[in-house]
C-alpha cells in the first residue's frame, strides 16, 4: 500500500499529491513514469513522476481531473492508501549537456516539464521555460519553475496573465531572434505538441514530445499504447514515453486516445467518489 | 485386451452453449463423486504406466487413480501434490490428450483414462471440502531466493523452494499475481478463486509476496543478488504481442490478444461498468490465429456481445495449436472458422475505428521448419471482411526487460534467455530460468516442468553455497 503523504490543489482541476514510494523514489529519473489504481476495481493510468524525495521516500504526481479514475483519485485525502502504485516505469530523458535547451509546457503537461527541466539543468543546460495555459487561473507550477530554469515565459491563451497567445507563437519569436537552439522538449495537449513540431521542423531543432497514450499494464505486455513513430510501430511504456516528434503520428495518437469516450462518460456518469 | 469394457469414458457435464455463451462462468461442471470413481475404476493399474512418463512433472498417475477409486478423494489430491503443486489448474488446462491421455493404453483400442477431469476433481475436492492443509516445511536453509514472475512456473518453483526451507519471495510485476493464469486464460477456463487459493496457499507455506515490481524496471537482477539474495529464477513469460506488421493494424478496434484478454481477466472489463476498465464490445469480430489464446479470445468476444465470431486462420484445422477441446467448444459457442485465409491490411472509417480487413486466400504448398504445410497466399484472391473488432492473436515475444538490465545474461537471437534444459542454469551464476522466457510460448505443464528441475538444481546450489 502506498499512503497519500501529501495533497494540494494547484488550479480548479489540477491536484498534487507526494505519495510513499520509497523503492520508486530512489530509481526514478526524468521523464519516466508510475502506474497508479486507486482501488481494486479501478483502472490502471501512468503519471509522470514529477519529482521525488529520497529522503522521504515519497515521489510526486501531478493530474488533472478528467474521468472517474482522476475524480477518485483527487477526492482521495492525505493519509489514504492508494491500491497500487508500480514504477518507475518507461525509459529516461536522454540526458547530455546539450547547450540551450528549451522546454515547453502546456496546461497539465506543464508537470510534465518540470522534471526535464530540472534534469536538463543539473545536466549544464541553459533552459529556457514557456509555460501556457488556457487562462490564468489554470496555470500551474509558475513559481516552481521559475526557481529552476534561466529564463520563463508565461503564456495565456485569453491574455488574462503573461504573453497573450499560444506557446507556439513564443516559440517561434524565439527562434527568429537568433537564440541558438539545441534541442527543443515539448509537453503538453496533442495539438500543441504537433504544432510545437511543425514551428520546430524548417529549423532542424530535435524537438522531444513525451506521449500519453491509453496504457493497460505499461510493462510492455499489451500493446494497447502503441503509437507510430517514423512509421514504425513503438510501445509508449517501454520505447518511450518521449519520441522525436519530427516523427510522430499525432493524428493516430489523437484518434487513439478517443476509443472508449463513451464508455469514459458512462464511467464518469456512474462515478460516486465525491458523494 | 479383448475383453469389452464395462464402462466407457465418462463424459463431464458442462454448461450448455446456448447459455454459457452469454456468462463467463465455468464451462465444464466437474465430475461428481460417482462419476469420478467410475472414471477411476476404469484405469489398468498398469505396472509401467505409461501415462507417468508422458507427464511433464511425473505425476504418480495409477497411484492417485486407485485412491479415487477406494474413496479417499483428499489422499488422491495429496499423491497428485506430492509432484504437482497446481493439480486444480492443470487439471483444467493441460493437454492430457497430448501427454499423459495419449499413452494411456486403454486410448490404443478405446478411449483413454480421463486422467485430467479425475486430476481436477481431487484437487476441487480437497479445496471445496476444506481439506487442504499446509505441508511439513524442512528446518530453514536460511538461504533466499528470489522468483521472478508468479506465473506457472514462478508459483510452481516458489512452492518447491519453500517447502525445502529455502525464505522465497515471489516478486510479481502486476497488482495481482498469477500471471498468464489471471490475466490471460479467461474465467470460464479457468475460475481466478482456484489461483487465488493457489496463491493463499503459497503464502501460507511461507513464500513472500511481492506485487507491483517489474524487476529490470524498478529493482534489477543485480540489486536482487547485491541485496542479499543467493539465487534469481526467471520466470517472466514470453509477455510481449506480436503483430503482423501490415497496414492500418494501429487503427482503433484492433487488439492485441493480451490486450483483449488483460482488459477482460485482470481488469475484469467483462463487468464493466462495476470495475472501471473499458472493452470494445465488437458486433463483428475476427480473431487471428489457431491457439488456445486465439480460441480465449473468440469465446471472450462471443461472451461480450458479438453477434458474428469469426477465427480466421492461414493453415487448415488439421495445423491448429489450439487443444481440440477448445476449438470444440469454441464451435459449439457458434465461433465461425474462415480457414487458408491471411489479412494483409485493414479499412478504417472516418474515426479512425477498423471497419474492414482485407484478406487473402492461401493454399497449403511444401512442409515447412515447423513439419506443417507451409501456407502460401492465392495471387488475385483478396477480398475484404467487415469487422468492427479485431483481435491479433498469433503469439508472444519476449520482453527484453530483464535480459537488457542483466549484463552478462545470455539469450538466442529472439531474446529468449539461455538456460540449461535440465538445470535452468543460465549464464549468471546463481540466476536461473525456466518457462515461456526460455522456450517461447508454450504450455503451462511445461513451465511447471522446467520450474520443478530448476527448484532441484537451485536447491542444489544453495546447499553447496557458503
Amino acid at each position: 500500500m502506498n499512503k497519500i503523504v501529501k495533497k494540494s490543489q494547484l488550479s480548479e482541476t489540477v491536484f498534487r499529491m507526494a505519495i510513499a514510494a520509497p523503492e520508486i523514489a530512489v530509481k526514478r529519473k526524468a521523464g519516466q513514469f508510475a502506474v497508479i489504481m486507486t482501488e481494486e476495481k479501478g483502472e490502471r493510468i501512468p503519471l509522470t513522476i514529477v519529482d521525488s524525495d529520497k529522503n522521504e521516500g515519497t515521489v510526486t504526481i501531478i493530474f488533472q481531473v478528467v474521468g472517474k479514475t482522476t475524480m477518485c483519485l483527487a477526492a482521495m485525502e492525505e493519509g489514504a492508501d492508494l491500491f497500487a502504485v508500480l514504477g518507475p516505469l518507461g525509459e529516461p530523458t536522454e540526458m547530455e549537456q546539450f547547450g540551450t535547451t528549451v522546454v515547453v509546457g502546456g496546461g497539465v503537461g506543464i508537470g510534465v516539464a518540470y522534471p526535464i527541466i530540472k534534469a536538463l539543468k543539473d545536466a549544464g543546460n541553459k533552459v529556457i521555460a514557456i509555460i501556457g495555459a488556457r487562462t490564468k487561473g489554470i496555470l500551474i507550477l509558475e513559481e516552481d519553475i521559475k526557481r529552476i530554469c534561466d529564463r520563463l515565459i508565461v503564456t495565456t491563451d485569453d491574455g488574462s496573465y503573461g504573453v497573450h497567445g499560444f506557446v507556439t507563437d513564443v516559440l517561434k519569436d524565439l527562434i527568429g531572434s537568433g537564440e541558438p537552439i539545441a534541442r527543443v522538449f515539448a509537453i503538453g495537449p496533442v495539438p500543441m505538441m504537433k504544432f510545437l513540431c511543425e514551428v520546430t521542423r524548417p529549423h532542424n531543432i530535435k524537438t522531444i514530445v513525451s506521449l500519453n497514450p491509453i496504457m493497460v499494464d505499461a510493462t510492455g505486455m499489451c500493446g494497447a499504447c502503441r503509437v507510430s513513430v517514423g512509421g514504425e510501430t513503438k510501445f509508449a511504456c517501454v520505447d518511450g514515453p518521449e519520441f522525436d516528434g519530427h516523427d510522430v503520428d499525432f493524428d493516430l495518437l489523437i484518434s487513439r486516445l478517443r476509443m472508449y469516450c463513451n464508455e469514459e462518460e458512462e464511467a464518469r456518469k456512474g462515478c460516486r467518489c465525491h458523494e | 485386451m479383448s475383453k469389452k469394457e464395462k464402462n466407457p469414458r465418462q463424459g463431464m457435464p458442462e454448461q450448455d452453449p446456448k447459455v454459457r455463451r452469454a456468462n463467463f462462468d465455468e464451462v465444464p461442471l466437474g465430475y461428481s463423486e460417482e462419476l469420478a470413481v467410475i472414471e477411476a475404476g476404469r484405469c489398468l493399474q498398469c505396472k509401467k504406466p505409461a501415462c507417468t512418463e508422458g507427464c511433464p512433472v511425473d505425476v504418480d498417475i495409477p497411484g492417485f487413480i486407485k485412491l479415487i477409486l477406494e474413496n479417499d478423494f483428499v489422499g488422491a489430491a495429496l499423491r497428485i501434490k506430492g509432484t504437482n503443486s497446481l493439480p486444480a489448474i492443470c487439471g483444467r488446462v493441460c493437454p492430457q490428450e497430448a501427454q499423459c491421455e495419449l499413452r494411456c493404453v486403454l486410448g490404443k483400442k478405446g478411449e483413454p483414462v480421463a486422467v485430467g477431469r479425475l486430476e481436477r476433481f481431487a484437487a476441487d475436492y480437497e479445496r471445496q471440502t476444506g481439506a487442504v492443509q499446509v505441508p511439513e516445511i524442512s528446518a530453514s536453509s536460511g538461504k533466499r531466493v528470489a522468483v521472478v514472475g508468479s506465473g506457472p512456473a514462478g508459483l510452481t518453483i516458489a512452492g518447491d523452494l519453500v517447502k525445502w526451507g529455502h525464505r522465497v519471495t515471489l516478486f510479481e510485476g502486476l497488482h495481482k499475481a498469477g500471471g498468464v493464469l489471471i490475466y490471460g486464460i479467461p474465467e470460464f477456463r479457468l475460475p481466478k478463486v482456484i489461483v487465488d487459493a493457489e496463491i493463499s496457499y503459497l503464502e501460507k507455506m511461507g513464500v513472500k509476496l511481492v506485487t507491483n515490481a517489474v524487476i529490470g524496471r524498478g529493482k534489477t537482477v543485480d540489486d536482487l543478488l547485491d541485496e542479499g539474495f543467493d539465487a534469481v529464477f526467471l520466470g517472466v513469460g514470453a509477455g510481449a504481442p506480436v503483430f503482423m506488421d501490415i497496414p492500418g493494424e494501429n487503427l482503433s478496434g484492433i487488439y492485441s490478444a493480451n490486450e483483449y484478454l488483460t482488459r477482460s481477466n485482470l481488469m475484469k472489463a467483462y463487468r464493466f461498468p462495476e470495475y472501471d476498465t473499458p472493452i470494445a464490445r465488437g458486433k463483428n469480430v475476427a480473431v487471428l490465429g489457431a491457439g488456445n489464446v486465439t480460441m480465449d479470445s473468440a469465446r471472450t468476444a462471443l461472451r461480450l456481445g458479438a453477434e458474428n465470431v469469426t477465427v480466421v486462420y492461414r493453415r487448415t484445422e488439421i495445423e491448429m495449436p489450439a487443444r481440440a477441446e477448445e476449438v470444440h467448444h469454441a464451435k459449439e459457442e457458434g465461433v465461425q472458422f474462415k480457414l487458408l485465409t491471411n489479412p494483409v491490411a485493414y479499412i478504417g472509417d472516418e474515426n479512425g475505428w477498423v471497419k474492414g480487413m482485407k484478406c487473402i486466400r492461401m493454399e497449403l504448398g511444401e512442409p515447412d521448419d515447423s513439419g506443417r504445410r507451409r501456407p502460401v497466399p492465392i495471387k488475385g484472391s483478396e477480398f475484404v471482411i467487415d469487422v468492427d473488432m479485431v483481435v491479433v492473436a498469433i503469439g508472444t515475444n519476449a520482453n527484453p526487460v530483464i535480459p537488457v538490465t542483466t549484463p552478462g545474461l545470455d539469450t538466442n537471437k529472439w531474446g529468449y534467455i539461455v538456460a540449461d534444459e535440465e538445470t535452468g542454469k543460465t549464464s549468471r551464476e546463481g540466476v536461473y530460468a525456466g518457462g515461456d522466457i526460455v522456450t517461447g510460448s508454450a504450455t503451462v505443464i511445461l513451465a511447471m516442468g522446467a520450474a520443478k528441475k530448476a527448484a532441484r538444481a537451485i536447491d542444489e546450489y544453495l546447499r553447496q553455497k557458503k
